[in-house]
């Protein structure tokens, strides 16, 4: 017991520092390396608070992908020379934003009646008409499935959010420049073997979902890692956004995931309802579709608006 | 039986603690961007073994111990192909060559 709480004594302790260090960091570059840092150390700390789903997707979303788009973001800046320091007012003002923030909800967490009030039991409770073993993704896909929905229009929105930025004539080109294949790269042999490992593992991640820590967002994470190692080395190239292909299978999660709710009305009496005995089915069909779209949405933010001309 | 695996399992991790700790000191105390990265590979590939060994002796099942292999063998195989890349930029970046 002693040992469990040195251990979490020290991970607070790594979870400051890494903080400190990603705010005070000379540079942006910096600043997004030591941000990776402190999303791996704090999807350490939620293993030990025993929620392996929120350590998975914090590892591979807040440290992974958007480690990735932030340090994108500060070449990007490098480059354009636009580099700039906020100035003292906008950093004072972000600084006491942040520490009401922080002394908010340490006032919430601080103020929990003991025992804290928990839907674990009801969660637990309510498990077997659908057919599955994890309670989180009880939650993401059946209790409270409209949040889900929601979320994976909101990664539509941004991905046009992201597109919008491409300049008339581009519109409809390829994201980001070539990448040229150079055989004797290192990066070409991980390129080359690491993807077909690596699509596995995330098809893993998505199928023990249902009964164990993981789903959809990890699963597709990982695929989007696999499709975007082999783009930066070369292998393959970015589709340019005009393709319907890649605009279907961006839609293609999310809209499944609308038919089946609707559908709910007609067979189950609800938006979003599942008829009884078709529950698990008809939540793999979601997830599995929605991890591809996933998967495709990922790459597409990760690789930016359209830089080159599209396709005549 | 317990006991033999038990204390193997102690001596593989405390073993594997001490490559990260030579290897972050290394990190940390080496003059210049290849020595570093020796440094650090070092501490990831047999560390991480070691680590690796001692809890695959405490899990003692097939398919766990497939997974912690697979999670060491993928950590090789980044480290190697990442400290590849950084030696190929620090080389490079060197001035005079």
């Amino acid at each position: 017991m002693t040992m469990g709480l040195l251990l979490d004594f020290f991970l607070v302790i790594l979870a400051l520092a890494a903080g400190w260090w990603t705010i005070g960091a000379k540079d942006s570059f910096g600043a997004a390396v030591a941000f990776v840092a402190y999303g791996l150390v704090l999807a350490l700390i939620w293993v030990r608070i025993a929620a392996p789903d929120v350590a998975l997707t914090e590892a591979a979303i807040g440290a992974g992908l958007t480690g990735g788009m932030l340090i994108g973001a500060s070449t990007r800046l490098e480059s354009a020379k636009q580099a700039t320091r906020a100035g003292g007012v906008t950093r004072r003002l972000a600084i006491a934003l942040s520490a009401l923030v922080a002394a908010a909800l340490a006032l919430a967490v601080l103020g929990l009646p003991h025992p804290p009030p928990s839907l674990a039991a009801a969660a637990m409770a309510a498990l077997p008409p659908t057919g599955l073993g994890n309670p989180v993704t009880g939650v993401l896909l059946a209790y409270r499935a409209v949040d889900t929905l929601l979320e994976k229009v909101v990664l539509i929105l941004a991905l046009l959010g992201t597109w919008s930025l491409a300049p008339d004539r581009l519109w409809g080109g390829r994201p980001g420049r070539k990448e040229r294949r150079n055989a004797a790269s290192p990066l070409t042999l991980l390129g080359q073997v690491l993807p077909p490992i690596g699509i596995v593992i995330g098809l893993h991640i998505l199928w023990v979902g249902a009964n164990e820590p993981g789903g959809a967002f990890q699963g597709g994470t990982i695929l989007a890692a696999m499709w975007m190692l082999a783009v930066m080395a070369g292998l393959v190239d970015v589709p340019a956004i005009s393709r319907t292909w890649l605009r279907l299978l961006v839609v293609a999660g999310p809209g499944l995931f609308l038919i089946v709710g609707l559908a709910g009305f007609v067979v189950a009496g609800g938006f979003l309802a599942y008829p009884p005995g078709f529950a698990k089915p008809l939540i793999l069909l979601v997830e599995v579709v929605l991890t591809l779209s996933v998967a495709a949405i990922l790459l597409l933010l990760l690789a930016g608006p359209p830089e080159r001309e599209p396709p005549r | 039986m317990s006991l033999v695996r038990d204390i193997l399992t102690v001596l593989s991790v405390t073993a594997g603690a001490f490559f990260f700790l030579a290897g972050t000191v290394g990190l940390l105390r080496f003059p210049d961007t290849l020595t570093r990265l020796h440094a650090l590979t070092k501490a990831d590939n047999l560390g991480l073994g070691l680590v690796v060994l001692g809890l695959a002796l405490q899990t003692w099942s097939g398919p766990a111990v497939l997974k912690l292999a697979v999670v060491w063998l993928l950590a090789l195989f980044s480290g190697a192909t990442v400290a590849q890349l950084i030696a190929h930029r620090a080389r490079d970046d060197r001035p005079g060559e």
